[in-house]
């Protein structure tokens, strides 16, 4: 074979290869969104399961899933953009700071049922918080953690270091140059990664399996110490344990938390890319 | 990299001690820190509740190869035997299709193309496990059904569900290895006459090699942690498959579904539970150890290497 037929045939084994990995997608989502269209309403989204869940609607598992998506923005963005900023703005190059780095790889790389087991000893157990709303925000915004760290650190490097000089130039100290030059400008990055990191945290059933989820509770709940329902863990349940459960209310299931997670995906990509266009540098 | 401003021994000396700039350096410290605090507390936490396990079931039962939990064995050979498997699996069938769509993302694609695909990827990886393991259990354990297997809840369907989760981790990190190697390198190829793919094939992927490794570590990482999409489509036998050629088409039970299909029903601080968080301390010690490897080679694999020698 000469070269420049194997130059044409690599090409042409590539590109096959590539569309076998991106066709599938496609062929995913829309499968997910022809079976599940139809189930959905406003019903569906409004009202509570009747009929022992074969029927009705999934409004509490839904309820859940924001609850819990709140929770964690609330548990992991103070400690996330902080920990960004010191890795950004304060730590030397030493051992201390290499361990903290270390730490964060792994903390990302960990799998979602460890985490759900260590929100199991300690949240729910530990400090008896029992399985409430408050462990799974917990839990969640630990396994979150490391994703907003890494993307707010991006973000607060990429802003240029005149910014910095001149501040301090000027008789700004430390913080005050931090806050009022350099966050404002890494605020569209650090948004992007908080909101990719709530989308995975709204769809993980893992770590949720026993520090919070219930399958059935008959009222919503009240407090961050009461259990409740939510989406993953509700998909799970009625695709595996429920006898007889309609399939087209388990492709509605999925199909609405497929939305809700990739549109988050999409706004946060939005934003990104709104603001590398309008971005001055 | 971090923007330190260094400022002379005179202006030390001469500025007052700003409480307000302390307390919040602090304060920043402390979140820092707490990365490290908290991967520690992880750790720690595992090994208390997990450490009845190892002192009361002995280290020979801990290896024998039943899991029968209900008459007290406890052995983990078939879980670690099919977290191996379906991983291994992915592996194979996720390295070669994430390099080669890396590779044609990265040096074939036109621009318009990459526009398009990249979001794809991206939307791959934001898809929950969850709903792809819904996916696999509607959808494609029938079909494999259809395609001869006795049933479609087998090792493969987990591979193959596993391998296209593993897909966005392996394409972006191999991705950001073939950006990295300099222009010039290809320049120079071309230039003496060689074509794209000789150029591909023999100057940019060897030179990309160490971060090629990192991607297919953090990708087998990705894989042997993922608990829903595997559990709902394996089968959930905890047994050891047995040896041949058809290994791959039996059911099996992996180490992450196993914790989360029994936690539920374990009484707290009974055995089962605590061997339970004794199978969560192996997965944190592979994944921890395949990090930190990881890591590791992104400083150079230890050499100090400068400006991209091969």
């Amino acid at each position: 074979m000469t070269r420049q037929q194997s130059q044409r045939l690599a090409i042409w084994v590539i590109t096959a290869v590539s569309a076998i990995v991106v066709v599938p997608i496609l062929i995913v989502i829309l499968y997910m969104v022809y079976n599940g269209l139809g189930t959905l309403s406003w019903e569906f989204i409004s009202q509570a399961p009747r009929n022992g869940m074969t029927e009705g609607g999934i409004f509490p598992a839904l309820l859940g899933t924001i609850l819990l998506t709140l929770g964690t923005a609330v548990a992991a963005i103070p400690l996330g953009v902080g920990a960004a900023i010191y890795l950004a703005e304060y730590a030397g190059d030493n051992r201390l700071t290499r361990a903290i780095r270390l730490a964060i790889v792994n903390l990302a790389g960990i799998p979602s049922i460890v985490y759900g087991l260590f929100g199991l000893g300690m949240f729910v157990l530990f400090l008896n918080y029992g399985t409430s709303i408050l462990a799974g925000s917990l839990t969640l915004g630990l396994m979150t953690l490391p994703v907003i760290i890494s993307t707010a650190e991006e973000a607060i490097l990429s802003v240029p270091q005149e910014f910095r000089i001149v501040s301090l130039s000027l008789g700004a100290t430390r913080w005050q140059t931090i806050r009022n030059q350099v966050l404002p400008h890494a605020l569209p990055g650090i948004i992007t990664g908080v909101i990719l990191g709530l989308g995975r945290a709204a769809g993980e059933t893992a770590p949720i399996l026993f520090t919070v989820a219930a399958f059935y509770l008959p009222n919503l709940p009240q407090s961050i110490f009461d259990q409740s329902m939510a989406l993953p863990y509700h998909l799970y349940v009625i695709a595996t344990q429920v006898p007889g459960m309609p399939l087209g209310i388990q492709y509605g299931t999925a199909l609405i938390l497929l939305f809700i997670v990739l549109s988050l995906t999409l706004v946060a990509t939005l934003i990104r890319s709104t603001m590398r266009r309008r971005r001055e540098w | 990299m971090t923007t330190q401003i260094n400022s002379s021994p005179q202006d030390e000396r001469a500025a007052p001690t700003n409480w307000r700039e302390t307390i919040i350096e602090n304060l920043v410290r402390l979140s820092g820190l707490s990365a490290v605090l908290i991967i520690t507390l992880i750790f720690l936490f595992l090994l208390r509740e997990g450490f009845p396990a190892f002192v009361e079931v002995p280290l020979a039962d801990l290896f024998s190869s039943r899991w029968y939990p209900i008459e007290d064995k406890y052995g983990l050979l078939p879980l670690l035997a099919g977290s191996l498997l379906v991983t291994a699996g992915a592996v194979l069938i996720a390295v070669p299709l994430g390099l080669t769509t890396a590779i044609y993302l990265g040096e074939i694609a036109p621009l318009w193309q990459r526009e398009i695909l990249k979001p794809f990827i991206e939307v791959l990886a934001g898809i929950p496990s969850i709903v792809l393991g819904f996916f696999g259990w509607v959808a494609l354990a029938p079909l494999i059904q259809n395609l001869g297997a006795p049933s479609g809840l087998t090792a493969f369907t987990g591979s193959l569900i596993l391998a296209y989760m593993a897909l966005p981790t392996i394409i972006s990190i191999t991705e950001d290895a073939l950006y990295a190697v300099p222009k010039e390198y290809r320049d120079g190829a071309l230039a003496i006459g060689a074509t794209q793919w000789q150029t591909i094939w023999r100057v940019v992927l060897p030179a990309a090699r160490s971060g090629i490794v990192i991607a297919v570590m953090l990708g087998i990482g990705r894989a042997i942690g993922e608990t829903m999409a595997v559990m709902l489509v394996t089968g959930n036998a905890a047994n050891i498959p047995d040896l041949g050629l058809g290994i791959l088409f039996q059911p099996v039970r992996t180490m992450t579904a196993t914790i989360a299909a029994e936690m539920g029903e374990v009484a707290q601080g009974s055995l089962h539970y605590s061997v339970l968080f004794g199978i969560g301390i192996v997965l944190f010690i592979i994944t921890f150890a395949i990090n930190s490897l990881a890591t590791y080679f992104v400083g150079g694999g230890g050499k100090r290497r400068r400006g991209g020698q091969i």
